[in-house]
């Protein structure tokens, strides 16, 4: 039981780090441009595609990724520079509106280049294997890469956003667009800079995933959503709220998942406890949201309650 | 003047949707009967989304939902050994008032993109419930065993008068939002979408005007629902994905927001254009998606918009 309960624990951690990656780019779009992005999630879908194609030509994980983090950054200012600038002083409505058809045109993009069979990604021989833990718990090696990278990654932010120039004037911009601008700072440039960061962090986990998932065109969809619960959890803007809004999510979807039916079990029959766990597991991250929203409607690191 | 002219095209619209019996008579087209209900059916989605859309300017991204839940009201009643619609539509109406009080009085505490993202939320979660309900069908859904009844007759098997219900249920409801939407109710709806701090100023409390009209807007999406699990005689949770709450949107915004007759035209021209696209490529929502973002970036407002700038020109040339 222990060691289900750490396995699942470093599980839903990975997912939490992942679920970072995205909801960090999307976070700071939110916060800075006040500007609603569902396209984020096909980024993410994106850099798996991207990763799978170029795994497949150079036959090097190390390359392939290596490439797919830079493709990822063009892809995010070719964007900005089509689409999203002209939608910065647009309502929200119209921001919806526009990033869902993006939603749909680059998903169809997607089918219509790589085709809907699902594609894999060959694990790099240096991060195959498991190794052991506790006892007779083994890991894999992979998944305990991806939780470092996504922990380094997180800290690499941290120190980007509280101890550099440019952190400061994103923290600046997050809190009084208006005033970062009468200062002489170039907005347009920075509000550039965060989506094509934003594009490459989420490329970056769709990438780093791809070894272990079937890479499909489903796959930014579930995960845009978890961004959203993240962010609006850890509140708008806050980096430092999405990282813990990230771990919160995805320990509590995947402790869910796993123990909803074996508590469930004790008070009830096993049948019908394992169904009604399989029901309310995955409803778990949403309620916790409405717990959290109700008791503190900015998030949990919210500045301001708008 | 201008309600009058809405009035006009509510009422073109409808005549137009009266024809189509005769139109598929005549062209021995039964397919036509069948769009033309799926049309009615999205029309009052649309329209229900539009009372907060529009006249409460509340992005909810999460109206497909309530399409779900008046669909699967009736998969479970009919479990259940009822059939009669009237029935379903009771139990819809309720499931759907009790969601939308309970998650409304959660999102409507918060604003802007938060609202967004919260309704598109809380909507995933509608979804993911009715995707592990293995009982229901889970995520491949279920056929039901026939169409709801009508006062104990199964008249609704009959394609043509399943399409009269709709078109009647559309002209009653069109009713309804006209007079909610004219009354009292409506014109501190339409002052808390223009400027919330002046009308507390001058004391009233949004907050339960515009949950009213939120738990209102998700009663008539799921009459919609209804009619869509009986137009299909098949429930699934795809009726609830997040992209039908986005094409619900879609069709408020081509018509234009904040007219309700606009609405009912817009989930024309969607569908339309959907079909029409469908019958070319199967990759067709990359072109709706090109033709969303066009609309945005250089025709803003829809059709609305459109009409508006062309009646602009006009009147500046005079």
């Amino acid at each position: 039981m222990t060691n289900l309960f750490l396995l699942q624990l470093l599980n839903g951690a990975q997912l939490g780090v992942l679920l970072f990656l995205i909801a960090a780019g999307l976070t700071l779009i939110f916060g800075i441009m006040d500007f609603i992005n569902l396209a984020h999630g096909v980024l993410y879908m994106v850099g798996a595609y991207v990763m799978a194609s170029f795994a497949m030509l150079t036959g090097s994980f190390w390359l392939a990724l290596g490439l797919t983090v830079p493709a990822m950054l063009i892809c995010g200012l070719l964007l900005e520079f089509t689409v999203f600038r002209a939608l910065y002083a647009r309502s929200h409505l119209d921001q919806v509106l526009a990033t869902f058809g993006l939603v749909l045109v680059i998903s169809e993009g997607v089918k219509i280049l790589w085709g809907s069979a699902p594609l894999t990604v060959p694990m790099p021989d240096l991060l195959s294997g498991s190794v052991g833990l506790i006892g007779p718990l083994k890991y894999p090696v992979y998944r305990l890469a991806i939780l470092v990278v996504g922990l380094a990654s997180a800290l690499g932010l941290y120190v980007l956003i509280t101890q550099t120039r440019i952190g400061m004037l994103l923290r600046a911009g997050a809190s009084n667009r208006e005033m970062v601008s009468a200062l002489g700072v170039n907005v347009g440039r920075l509000f550039a800079m965060v989506f094509a960061f934003g594009a490459m962090l989420a490329g970056f986990a769709g990438a780093i995933v791809a070894p272990i998932l079937s890479v499909d065109t489903g796959m930014g969809e579930s995960v845009l959503i978890l961004a959203f619960v993240v962010i609006v959890i850890g509140g708008i803007g806050s980096i430092r709220g999405a990282f813990m809004g990230a771990l919160l999510v995805g320990v509590v979807d995947t402790m869910g998942r796993s123990f909803g039916p074996i508590v469930l079990r004790m008070i009830m029959e096993p049948a019908a406890a394992g169904q009604l766990g399989r029901t309310l597991a995955p409803m778990l991250v949403y309620i916790l949201m409405a717990a959290i929203l109700f008791a503190r409607p900015a998030g949990l690191f919210g500045r301001r309650a708008e | 003047m201008r309600l009058m002219g809405r009035d006009l095209v509510a009422l073109l619209l409808f005549a137009g949707f009266a024809a189509v019996p005769l139109l598929a008579n005549l062209l021995q087209d039964p397919f036509l009967l069948v769009i033309a209900t799926r049309m009615l059916a999205f029309a009052i989605a649309a329209m229900g989304l539009d009372l907060v859309l529009g006249y409460g300017a509340l992005v909810s991204f999460g109206h497909a939902a309530y399409l779900g839940i008046g669909a699967y009201a009736v998969t479970i009643l009919m479990r259940l050994g009822v059939y009669d619609i009237g029935l379903h539509l009771l139990a819809g109406i309720a499931a759907a008032v009790v969601f939308a009080v309970g998650t409304g009085a959660v999102s409507l505490r918060t604003r802007g993109v938060y609202f967004i993202m919260i309704t598109l939320a809380f909507s995933q979660m509608a979804y993911f419930f009715f995707v592990s309900f293995s009982a229901l069908g889970g995520d491949d859904g279920a056929s039901l065993p026939q169409r709801s009844t009508l006062f104990g007759h199964d008249l609704l098997e009959n394609d043509l008068w399943l399409f009269w219900l709709a078109l009647g249920l559309l002209i009653g409801l069109f009713l309804v939002c006209r007079a909610i939407v004219g009354s009292r109710f409506g014109r501190v709806l339409c002052g808390a979408r223009e400027n919330p701090q002046r009308m507390q100023a001058i004391g009233f409390v949004p907050f339960g005007y515009q949950l009213t009209a939120y738990v209102i807007s998700g009663a008539i999406t799921s009459i919609a629902g209804v009619l869509l699990a009986n137009q299909a005689e098949f429930v699934s949770p795809a009726l609830m994905n997040w992209h039908r709450s986005g094409e619900l949107i879609v069709m408020v915004v081509l018509g234009g927001i904040g007219t309700l007759s606009g609405a009912i035209a817009g989930a024309v021209l969607a569908l339309l254009l959907e079909e029409t696209l469908a019958g070319f490529t199967q990759y067709w929502k990359l072109w709706f998606g090109l033709f969303l973002v066009g609309i945005v970036l250089f025709a803003p407002g829809g059709v609305q918009g459109l009409v508006a700038r062309i009646k602009l020109q006009i009147g500046s040339r005079r």
